[in-house]
Order: structure tokens, then C-alpha cells, then sequence
């Protein structure tokens, strides 16, 4: 799971253009939304993609994406949930 | 009586500010990479110009040289502050970039981030944004900076309930970029001694040439 974790936080570092973040200032357990990263409705676009890009996973129901996009933790756990990790 | 305070042009991997050079890099930067450096000589922090497309970061960072050391955000009322700013290209260069994502089609990610900067007015969304501007805005698309539209559409906020103005040009395509962007004053408080010009054709047209560029 750590492994995997690392491997996001660089992946949505490049994907959003987190140009000032550096992957040790993320804490898997913090929010995505909100504070913690701060990230807007447009990331939450481009998490989609990265989700479909990078690990063949498409969101059927957007609104699970509330759920699978609360941390960097619960992200990976979705990822390794569908078998893609 | 309208004048302008300030302005900033950035050309030729460099940067003036009221005529003068006060930012250049080494020529052979890419665009992006010039405008990273720009970024770093401001000395701000705002993480969201690491997103916005070539043309927003220029416009943004051309504004933030005119706007840097004077009091024109502090001292107006921005809900009568507007923003009025054209280009030949419109938003050309991340039109190709969003193309791109969408020409394979066994690849087929095109970008949200990317999308929305698929019109060339969201320059003016960003500076906007940044500094809480809510006035009158507008973008023109003309082969060449036009003076004379720019000047006569301010003076015509002008008449109305507009009292100041950042107005401009700025344009990237391929490699080619280029901002220009003044302050523009219709108050009667102005420190006289930060005015530079009368706002009309000629003086826009004076100040937009009178940087004597490196190279």
C-alpha cells in the first residue's frame, strides 16, 4: 500500500501541476478537497482521468468519487479494491 | 482626464516595467521555462499559476510587474476596476494542445485542467481572481496591438462607472509570445507623480515601443 501511495502522490503531482508540493508534504490521510491540498472541481476532473489513464479504472457513479477521493489513502485502497495497483 | 500609472512588456525573454529591463534570462529558455523564471524573480507564492496555461501565466506575470510597488490595488475600488486585454492568436496555442489529446483515439485523455483555458478571456478570469477584480471586462482579437480600439473602449468604461483599468496585449503562439499591459487611472486622487502619460493612441503606442529591448 505504501509503495503505491508514493507512486500517486508523484503521479498527481504531475497530472495536476502541483508545481510548489513536494511529495514528502503530503500526508496520505489528509483531504484531497477542501484544506489538506486544496485541490478544485477541476482536479477532481483530472483525478478521473488519471484514475482511467494510469490504472484502466473509469468511475461508473460520480458520486462515489466523494468517497474515493478523500485521501491519498482511500484512493490507493480503491485502486487495489478493483484489482489495478 | 485619464492617465496611465504603469505598465510592464514582456518580449524576448526579458521584462520592462515603465521602459526599463528589470527581469531577463538566458534567450535560449522556452517559454515555459522563462515564464518559471519570471515567476521565481517575483518572489510571490501563488500555486495556481503552476496550472494555468502559457498565455494566463504571461498575462498574469505581466500584471503582477505593472501592478508591483504601486498602490493600484490598494487605493481603488475594484468592483470599478476593468480589465480589457486582446491578442492575434486567441487562445490558439492550448487549442493545439487540447487537439492534441483528442487526436488518437486508442489514447484518447484529453485534459479538463487543459480544457478550460480553451478560450483566450480566461486571462482576464485569472487576474480576477487573484486580486478580487469584479468590474467591467472584455477581450479583443486583432492582427496587431490596436491603440486606438483599446484606448476608445477604456475611455468608454470611462464615461460609465468604471475608474480604472488594466488594459493590454497578450499573445502566445508556438514560440512567439509577447506582453504588453498599463494601468490606467480616471480619478482625480492620482499622485501626480506616478503618471506617466495621458491615456490616448499615441502615448499607448509611445510606451509600447519605448522599451530598447537586449536583443
Amino acid at each position: 500500500m505504501d509503495a503505491l501511495i508514493e507512486k500517486l502522490k508523484g503521479q498527481i503531482i504531475e497530472q495536476l501541476n502541483l508545481a510548489e508540493v513536494k511529495p514528502e508534504e503530503i500526508n496520505p490521510d489528509s483531504p484531497l478537497f477542501g484544506e489538506g491540498l486544496g485541490l478544485d472541481s477541476i482536479d477532481a476532473l483530472e483525478l478521473i482521468v488519471l484514475l482511467e489513464k494510469h490504472y484502466g479504472i473509469k468511475i461508473q457513479d460520480p458520486k462515489d468519487g466523494k468517497t474515493i477521493f478523500q485521501s491519498l489513502r482511500t484512493m490507493a485502497e480503491y485502486i487495489k479494491s478493483q484489482g489495478k495497483s | 482626464m485619464s492617465n496611465i500609472t504603469s505598465y510592464a512588456h514582456i518580449k524576448h525573454n526579458q521584462v520592462s516595467v515603465n521602459g526599463e529591463i528589470v527581469f531577463h534570462s538566458n534567450s535560449s529558455l522556452t517559454l515555459i521555462e522563462f515564464l518559471s523564471e519570471a515567476y521565481k524573480n517575483l518572489g510571490i507564492s501563488y500555486p495556481k499559476f503552476h496550472k494555468m496555461d502559457a498565455q494566463c501565466k504571461l498575462g498574469f506575470l505581466c500584471a503582477e510587474f505593472a501592478l508591483k510597488g504601486t498602490n493600484f490595488l490598494t487605493e481603488n475600488n475594484l468592483s470599478k476596476t476593468a480589465i480589457v486585454l486582446s491578442n492575434c492568436a486567441s487562445s490558439l496555442e492550448t487549442d493545439r494542445v487540447h487537439q492534441h489529446s483528442i487526436d488518437d483515439k486508442s489514447n484518447y485523455f484529453p485534459s479538463p485542467a487543459v480544457f478550460v483555458y480553451t478560450l483566450p478571456n480566461i486571462t482576464i478570469g485569472e487576474l480576477a481572481i487573484k486580486h478580487k477584480i469584479t468590474g467591467e471586462n472584455a477581450f479583443f482579437v486583432s492582427e496587431q496591438l490596436d491603440a486606438d480600439l483599446l484606448v476608445n473602449y477604456t475611455e468608454t468604461l470611462f464615461q460609465r462607472n468604471t475608474k480604472t483599468a488594466i488594459v493590454g496585449w497578450v499573445e502566445v503562439d508556438v514560440a512567439n509570445f509577447e506582453a504588453f499591459i498599463f494601468l490606467t487611472e480616471n480619478t482625480e486622487n492620482i499622485n501626480k507623480s506616478s503618471i506617466f502619460k495621458s491615456l490616448n493612441q499615441t502615448s499607448v503606442t509611445t510606451i509600447y515601443n519605448q522599451t530598447i529591448w537586449t536583443h
